[in-house]
């Protein structure tokens, strides 16, 4: 269909104009995979988030179902406990009306000895289209990319990434604050463990934010600056005049590595509570990729206070997934 | 080589839209259970001219949304890229509403069919009815329009675009070879 050129979109009746900073015209992601954000350019962030924008309203409505994937078959492959992650994505798959199947580890013949590489072929010669897989070991999901035809998105591999998390927290920003260039945004907890911080560095730092990372020196990676981040030994330094404060989980698990000597004293450290979240910027928005130790990295009133858009992130993963599932289906690659 | 002709300037858009507003009225016996639906991106400040049209006539204000149609296209999985995605706003049920679909230019019909299925998921309209600016033929599905601005027979290798600009002194449709 022909369109008009300089057309522009108002509502008459009580309505509201549409940004002016969409790419949409001009760009598109020709790739078939999503592994990682660190590959991805600032254009291409943009229009994920851009297109992740619109697919938000379908979740509004009565029928929240789109036609656009009928036909595909998405399988999650999760070799790792989750309840968001998978169950997110298989929303976004469902309404995008696409068939998802889900297999977990525990339920799978990967208890019978399998590998990984003969589960991906098996689940190759059943004709999927996309696979999103999250796995303990990094570099997981890229195995699969150079061996399938098909997409693979990677939902976590290891401490190295994962992406849509990245993308539904700089989603929730730009949503919340209009923009992510020259915002300071704090990151606080195991740093060297989190694929989610990992992440969200590259993404926040390609978008312009500035990033401050804090937690116990045992967590903090050697050569984390290269990354393009700025150390801060103590919370109250960490998160002075920060728009964004990034609080991670807690790995519990890490304890017996003894990595640090205990979960009070780490709380005590660098947990967010009402007294140092004063520090932040007033109009501070609080994160968490999820699940929250409540009282170990967050206190309750901080986690369900005014600042936290924790349960606004995980609406957004919804439609940053829809966005993913999209764009990287059908089409030339 | 490209050839460029203007057939419709802006007077002529302004008058065909006044002519379409009455007739929508007339049509509907008034602004009950009205509602203005354009289809993005060219339909949608059509539909706003038409909605403030209509409620300058009446002097009632009509509720309008805009539609982006791209997920129920029935080719957005087999071209090349995949088609952005723009907006919709439809901010309230459309269940016993007298829904008033404008484009731009009507051609296959596909849009037309897609924007239809698009609307069943916000309810069950009473009527739905289509308003374009330009019928330019070729249709590939059976669907017509019930309020038309101006017939443009044309070839299929001629693309036809409607320009529409913010202060409307330049608002012109334009056929071109392509």
């Amino acid at each position: 269909m022909t369109q008009g050129l300089i057309t522009r979109a108002r509502i008459c009746a009580g309505g509201r104009s549409t940004p002016a900073r969409r790419v949409e015209d001009t760009m598109s992601l020709s790739r078939k995979d999503m592994l990682g954000i660190r590959d991805l350019s600032r254009e291409e962030i943009v229009l994920i988030l851009d297109t992740a924008e619109s697919f938000k309203e379908i979740s509004d409505r009565t029928i929240k179902k789109v036609p656009t994937l009928r036909g595909k078959t998405v399988i999650t492959l999760f070799f790792e406990a989750s309840t968001r992650t998978r169950t997110s994505f298989e929303i976004a798959a469902k309404r995008l009306s696409a068939d998802t199947i889900n297999i977990s580890a525990s339920a799978s013949s990967v208890v019978k000895g399998e590998t990984l590489i003969d589960t991906a072929r098996n689940l190759e010669s059943m004709h999927p289209d996309i696979i999103v897989i999250r796995h303990s070991a990094a570099g997981a999901a890229h195995i699969l990319a150079g061996l399938l035809e098909q997409s693979i998105i990677n939902a976590g591999d290891g401490a190295h990434e994962h992406p849509t998390q990245a993308l539904l927290d700089m989603l929730t920003i730009r949503e919340k604050k209009g923009k992510i260039e020259g915002l300071r945004v704090a990151i606080v907890g195991d740093i060297a463990h989190s694929r989610v911080a990992r992440s969200n560095i590259y993404g926040l730092t390609k978008m312009g934010a500035q990033v401050v990372v804090c937690g116990p020196a045992m967590m903090i990676p050697r050569d984390i600056e290269r990354m393009g981040v700025t150390v801060r030994r103590t919370m109250n330094d960490a998160i002075r005049d920060a728009d964004v404060v990034m609080m991670l989980r807690m790995q519990l698990e890490r304890q017996q590595e003894n990595l640090f000597p205990s979960l009070r004293e780490y709380a005590q450290q660098f947990s967010l509570n009402r007294d140092n979240i004063k520090r932040a910027k007033d109009d501070v928005i609080v994160m968490h990729p999820g699940p929250i130790n409540r009282g170990v990295e967050i206190t309750p009133e901080i986690a369900d206070g005014p600042h936290s858009v924790i349960l606004e992130q995980v609406t957004n993963g919804v439609a940053v997934r829809m966005a993913l599932l999209y764009l990287l289906s059908g089409g030339s690659k | 080589m490209e050839k460029k002709k203007v057939v419709m300037d802006a007077e002529g858009i302004e008058r065909s839209l006044t002519r379409m507003a009455h007739e929508i009225l007339e049509r509907n016996k008034g602004t009950d259970n009205l509602i203005i639906i354009g289809i993005r991106k060219g339909g949608v400040s059509l539909g706003e001219r038409l909605c403030e049209k209509i409620s300058a006539i009446e002097g009632t204000e009509v509720m309008s949304g805009s539609l982006d149609i791209t997920l129920h296209r029935d080719d957005v999985l087999t071209t090349g890229k995949r088609p952005p995605i723009g907006k919709t706003y439809i901010p309230f049920p459309l269940d016993h509403k007298k829904v008033v679909l404008v484009d731009d230019v009507l051609f296959t019909g596909r849009t037309i069919r897609a924007a239809m299925d698009a609307l069943m998921d916000f309810g069950r309209p009473e009527r739905i009815q289509l308003a374009v600016l330009i019928d330019r033929g070729h249709r590939e599905l059976p669907i017509r329009a019930d309020f038309i601005g101006g017939t443009l027979p044309s070839s299929l290798w001629e693309n036809i675009s409607v320009n529409m600009t913010d202060d409307r002194s330049m608002d012109e449709v334009v056929i071109e070879e392509g």
